[in-house]
């Protein structure tokens, strides 16, 4: 009888064919792709000719997106299961001072100086984390308390121990250093080579190709975007996540563990703070105190433009990804453009709205008719 | 029956908050296969009762049985690892969340191993939809948000996943009180199913006329205390009314009522009948001004 009646039910005459058009709309993320769809197309057609498009250009606007993606992503995830943190932005200047102080100053290998920080923001997110399901507060009065804690950790620590707030020579410390790799350099070098060789990349008047390969940010970015969404799509923990954040008690009651889910989550978003952190600080050779400012709510604001909910259980962590792209091709584009840089500002908190706005729509749609 | 272990047993359970008495000293059995009604007004105790049930939080006092077992739970897990699942009013079903997303919460089937281990979609996704035909609901799409589902389509999905997942006791709390007649005959009708699959069924109410026609036993709570168990064959409808609602109570109402119409008959000048209850006293005249102001 169950086997004719779902046969049945496959072939329902209830069931409209939905149209692939109708399905995608109703995916979180649907906002997230047509407005980067939208703001590359009008880019291309504004920003034409001004080397934007070109593949130096596009290396520029997919590094920004990806530094803010690797957080936005981390950010998706932890409001999907119903919380916030608010304190990404001073962990990342945190964790970059954290991985300075002990390479530059005490002359610590540079692996193990990057091992020390990604524990010390583990920890830190697990006490945020903790901190919130033990007290029940909102965890955005927890982690704005930490926003602060951090950032002065972030400017107290150097100024004691280097009386400096900014700790530059990073760069010698990563010769020959294993773990410096994965956050420093391209990759796909040799394939870029190629490329010039056979004439499909410009090069530059060396003869070495303009783009010598795709920066690690954007790895990073595209490998945290595809393990957020396997976690959420295909696994029990992503389940747990839409679970906690869209009732915690329904999801106590049938036995999920909500408690090792939350503190998951902040030790996730730390742990992406201090990727974001360590690639910065191996790009630019320095920490400064001040790395990592407003990072949080460009996260956040990226997370909503990707279409999470923000109070919680629903969300996508490849619209967040997307929410980052937006960002990165707006901000890039009005380099190019030449306009006041001024105006971006004001364009995203316009994109904010009308994002949340169009979202709310598309999410009231899905819940009435199916 | 009574020969067989109760599947659910109380002995003088007590819950306490702080200086406030929830529950004082309640006694109860369930048995497999048998509906056992929990009635009793708001505030009566109900929700504390059910919340020891089902691990919420334990008892401050008294022993509690599952199967002859002395049961001891922390947490909501232990209680469903023994076979009670509680399907609570708010039917811990999130909206927008999918059908079979919430029917496997916490219990998701996976397959693969380490790192790759995944939920089992195909399997979780026929396996919905098989337990909704069972009970009568043809789920067009197991991966619609719940939140498109009715009320009473909501409590049976929450129901059949309490069954399917191996309940030995199902405790349902208020079920069919925010039901239309229509639905709350379906969730009825599925108790009935349940009792016959044997199940021990706790279903907690406060509405006797969906309790009386599936219930074997009544268990009547007031103001923290139990009144007493009574069999379904001892007790009429009316007489569980009563003791639930409070005999002494619902006289005063009728008395009351029969003040109103005597006045309402005395203003038209017909003949007047002697209709009051025996209990009812004659009012005083200050509750009659009282009255006929208010009215």
């Amino acid at each position: 009888m169950t086997a004719t009646s779902a046969k049945q039910m496959s072939d329902d005459e209830r069931l409209k064919k939905a149209s692939p058009l109708k399905k995608a709309l109703s995916r979180p993320e649907f906002g997230a792709v047509a407005g980067a769809i939208l703001v590359i197309a009008f880019f291309s057609v504004v920003a034409a000719g001004t080397g934007m498009f070109t593949a130096r250009g596009m290396i520029n606007f997919l590094e920004v997106s990806a530094q803010l993606g690797i957080i936005a992503v981390a950010a998706a995830l932890l409001m999907i299961g119903g919380e916030f943190d608010l304190s990404i932005g001073s962990m990342i200047g945190f964790a970059g001072i954290l991985i300075a102080i002990p390479a530059v100053q005490y002359g610590w290998p540079l692996w193990a100086a990057l091992l020390f920080a990604f524990a010390s923001a583990l920890l830190v997110g697990a006490i945020n984390g903790w901190l919130v399901v033990r007290t029940g507060l909102p965890s955005f009065i927890v982690t704005l308390g930490f926003l602060f804690i951090l950032r002065g950790l972030a400017i107290g620590l150097p100024r004691l121990f280097t009386g400096r707030t900014q700790i530059g020579g990073i760069h010698e410390t990563m010769a020959g250093d294993w773990l410096a790799p994965l956050f420093s350099g391209v990759v796909g070098a040799s394939l870029f080579q190629w490329l010039a060789e056979v004439g499909l990349l410009a090069t530059n008047f060396a003869g070495n190709p303009v783009v010598s390969g795709i920066p690690v940010a954007v790895v990073w970015w595209v490998g945290l975007t595809a393990l957020a969404t396997w976690v959420l799509l295909g696994t029990r923990f992503g389940n747990w996540i839409f679970a906690c954040g869209g009732d915690k008690n329904a999801a106590r009651n049938v036995g999920v563990p909500v408690n090792l889910v939350k503190i998951t989550l902040f030790m996730f978003t730390a742990f992406c703070a201090t990727v974001y952190a360590a690639l910065q600080v191996m790009d630019t050779g320095s920490a400064d105190s001040m790395r990592g400012m407003l990072k949080e709510l460009e996260a956040i604001i990226a997370v909503v433009i990707g279409g999470a909910l923000l109070t919680g259980g629903y969300g996508s962590a490849i619209g967040a990804s997307f929410g980052a792209l937006i960002f990165g091709v707006v901000q890039m584009g009005i380099f190019y453009t030449g306009v006041n840089t001024d105006w971006f500002q004001v364009f995203l908190g316009a994109m904010l709205l009308v994002a949340v706005l169009f979202n709310n729509f598309v999410r009231k749609k899905a819940l009435e008719a199916h | 029956m009574s020969t067989q272990t109760p599947m659910i047993e109380m002995r003088g359970v007590h819950k306490h908050f702080g200086s406030v008495i929830a529950l004082s000293d309640i006694s109860m059995k369930v048995h497999s296969g048998e509906v056992m009604c929990l009635l009793g007004d708001n505030g009566a105790g109900k929700s504390t009762l059910i919340k020891t049930l089902s691990g919420v939080h334990p008892p401050t006092q008294g022993e509690f049985l599952v199967d002859g077992r002395p049961a001891d739970f922390t947490s909501p897990a232990d209680a469903l690892d023994a076979g009670i699942a509680t399907v609570f009013q708010d039917l811990a079903m999130i909206p927008l969340m999918s059908i079979t997303r919430n029917f496997f919460m916490g219990r998701e089937p996976t397959v693969g191993w380490g790192p790759f281990k995944r939920i089992d979609w195909k399997y979780a996704d026929r396996v919905a939809m098989e337990e909704m035909a069972k009970i009568g609901i043809d789920v067009r799409d197991p991966t619609q948000p719940v939140g498109t589902l009715s009320g009473g389509e909501r409590q049976c999905v929450a129901i059949a996943r309490a069954v399917y997942f191996g309940a030995k006791v199902l405790i349902l709390d208020e079920p069919t009180s925010a039901l239309g007649v229509k639905q709350a005959s379906v969730v009825l009708r599925y108790i009935a199913k349940a009792r016959a699959d044997g199940l021990a069924v706790i279903f907690i109410t406060h509405n006797v006329h969906h309790a009386y026609p599936v219930a074997d036993a009544f268990t009547l709570l007031k103001r923290g205390s139990s009144l007493g168990t009574f069999r379904k064959e001892e007790v009429s409808r009316e007489e569980v009314l009563n003791m639930m609602a409070g005999g002494a109570e619902l006289e005063s109402l009728d008395a009351e009522l029969a003040e109103f119409q005597r006045s309402d008959q005395e203003s038209r000048g017909s003949p007047r009948k002697a209709h009051a209850s025996s209990a009812a006293t004659a009012p005083s005249s200050r509750s009659q001004a009282r009255l006929a102001g208010g009215y």
